[in-house]
């Protein structure tokens, strides 16, 4: 195979994934298959326990027990790597580092000058220059999301995970941080996928927004988004994909 | 604003809470002495009591034998934090090593360290090591238990966060493992504390020649009763000392979690 024909993005291929106990197994995710171009963004929406996050974790390579192949600029991948930075629905910052040791906990291998110089500029990309030295409790949740993110992009990886990052803000607040996280993409251009209940916000952000269903838990719709940046929530053609989408909500309710 | 207390209000008389039933209790007890109630001999009343105090740390006894009883305690619990807290993080950390030592541990936890005295006695006389060995085997099983227990609480949430940015072993050990482990470890050092605490007295009562528990033995052979309740209650003050000096460090350290 030669370089040139190698996909530089991310490829998810008919991953199937089950739980299984003593008693009984749960499939929680059948044949699903994706694919996100370098540098965009994908938003995947969908009801909750649909398996979003289990998706998100396969990806993240903290589940390793599934069926199908994960591949990211062609090459499979199997466990975690720093190829991926994750954001996680809570910010898990450790409430005993500070701001900026949280960040600095996701570098390996640099000297402590350079670690620091690179925390630093990442902290001033989320506009939290001020906070590097407080504490996890003394940070709003906005806050502590953004050091989260900070976190996620510090090793300035080819893929951002984001698993809700948002849902436990209030309107006002996600909004801005969505704005803020768009900034961030445009600077950064990292592949991100990001999972969320928010349908506006998946429009929003997302080069393409794939929906996925309950009932046999996979994919039931991909939609492209190409509206030019920044959208606007009140346009007629985002009204259009709202409604698109949310009619498959409907569909098996 | 009405119903509402000043601060300095509030401080006295949280302050008097906490001091009322001690001086309370003293009052009864006097009162009980000049009623010709009790015996002296068998009760002595507070104001006797206060003699001694004052006679004992006046000649130098109360504080040379406090002096000794401390040193041991420190010799003893030091040891008994660095192997429990060391042998705590292995056995934390690995499966296996516990699997192999949890018998062996479960058999020897309940042995009192008092009953080890016949024994240390043949080994080691009845020198200053037979002492110090009493109060590790004392403390040195709760800081164990608490240590393990402490480090098999691990989040599991930063487990995952340590597994993406594929943390060291050696960092995750050192920025999750044990900082959220230090509550429990720092619970264990102070019970081992206690409990070194209360060993010293209790060996030193059964072989001895000096040191706190010495001193009340020798002072119920002598039918000195009040030298007997100042020992005692030196015990009682020294432990809670022990044990305010300990929380202090404990604050310090998780100020992290004292502000939720
Ligand atoms: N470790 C697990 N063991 C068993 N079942 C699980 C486990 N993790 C998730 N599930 C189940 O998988 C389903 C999907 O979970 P999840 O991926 O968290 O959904 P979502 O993020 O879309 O809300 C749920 O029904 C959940 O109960
Ligand atoms: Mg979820």
């Amino acid at each position: 195979m030669s370089s040139r024909n190698v996909f530089a993005g991310l490829t998810v291929d008919g991953v199937s994934k089950t739980f299984r106990n003593a008693k009984k197994s749960v499939h929680v995710l059948r044949d699903v298959s994706l694919k996100v171009e370098a540098g965009s963004i994908a938003c995947i929406v969908g009801k909750s326990g649909c398996g979003k996050s289990t998706l998100l974790r396969v990806i993240a390579g903290l589940e390793t027990d599934y069926d199908g192949t994960v591949t990211l600029s062609g090459s499979v991948l199997r466990g975690p790597g720093r190829d991926r930075g994750v954001v996680f629905q809570e910010p898990r910052l450790l409430p005993w580092l500070s701001v900026e040791g949280n960040i600095a906990f996701a570098l390996q291998g640099l000297t402590p000058f350079e670690k620091r110089r690179r925390v630093l500029r990442y902290l001033k990309k989320v506009g939290l220059t001020k906070s590097a030295r407080s504490y996890p409790h003394q940070l709003s949740g906005g806050m502590a999301q953004r050091v989260a993110i900070a976190r996620g992009l510090v090793n300035q990886p080819k893929v951002l995970l984001l698993d809700e990052p948002f849902g436990a803000l209030d309107a006002l607040t996600r909004i801005q941080m969505q704005q803020e996280t768009l900034r961030l993409w445009e600077a950064l251009r990292p592949t991100m996928v990001m999972v969320t209940h928010d349908i506006d916000e998946a429009i929003f952000l997302g080069d393409q927004v794939i929906v996925m269903s309950a009932g046999p838990k996979t994919i039931r719709k991909k939609l492209s988004v190409t509206l030019p940046r920044p959208r606007d929530r009140n346009s007629p053609e985002f009204a259009a994909l709202r409604r698109e989408i949310l009619a498959e909500f409907f569909v098996d309710a | 604003m009405k119903g509402r207390r000043s601060p300095v209000f509030a401080k006295i008389s949280s302050l008097v809470l906490y001091v009322f039933l001690p001086f309370a209790l003293l009052a009864l007890w006097q009162g009980l002495f000049a009623l010709g109630v009790v015996r002296p001999l068998l009760l002595p009343p507070p104001t006797r009591i206060a003699a001694a105090f004052a006679e004992l740390l006046g000649n130098g006894d109360l504080l040379r034998h406090l002096g000794i009883s401390m040193l041991r305690v420190c010799e003893g619990f030091l040891a008994a934090a660095a192997l429990g807290i060391g042998l705590g993080i292995a056995l934390g950390l690995s499966r296996t090593l516990e699997k192999s030592l949890d018998l062996v541990i479960q058999l020897m936890k309940p042995i009192p360290p008092i009953a080890w005295v016949p024994l240390t006695i043949l080994w080691f006389g009845i020198g200053e090591e037979s002492k110090v060995f009493i109060i590790f085997l004392g403390a040195f099983f709760p800081i164990l238990m608490n240590t393990i227990d402490g480090i098999r609480q691990t989040d599991v949430r930063f487990v995952e966060v340590a597994r993406v940015f594929e943390t060291s072993r050696w960092r995750f050990v050192s920025r999750v493992v044990l900082p959220g482990a230090l509550p429990s470890i720092m619970t264990g050092l102070r019970f081992g504390m206690m409990v070194a605490w209360m060993c010293v007295v209790a060996a030193e009562l059964v072989a001895a020649s000096s040191g706190i528990g010495f001193l009340i033995m020798d002072a119920r052979q002598m039918m000195q009763t009040d030298q007997v309740f100042v020992g005692m209650i030196t015990i009682g003050a020294t432990g809670k000392l022990l044990d305010v000096v300990l929380r202090k460090i404990e604050r310090r350290l998780i100020a992290w979690k004292v502000e939720f």
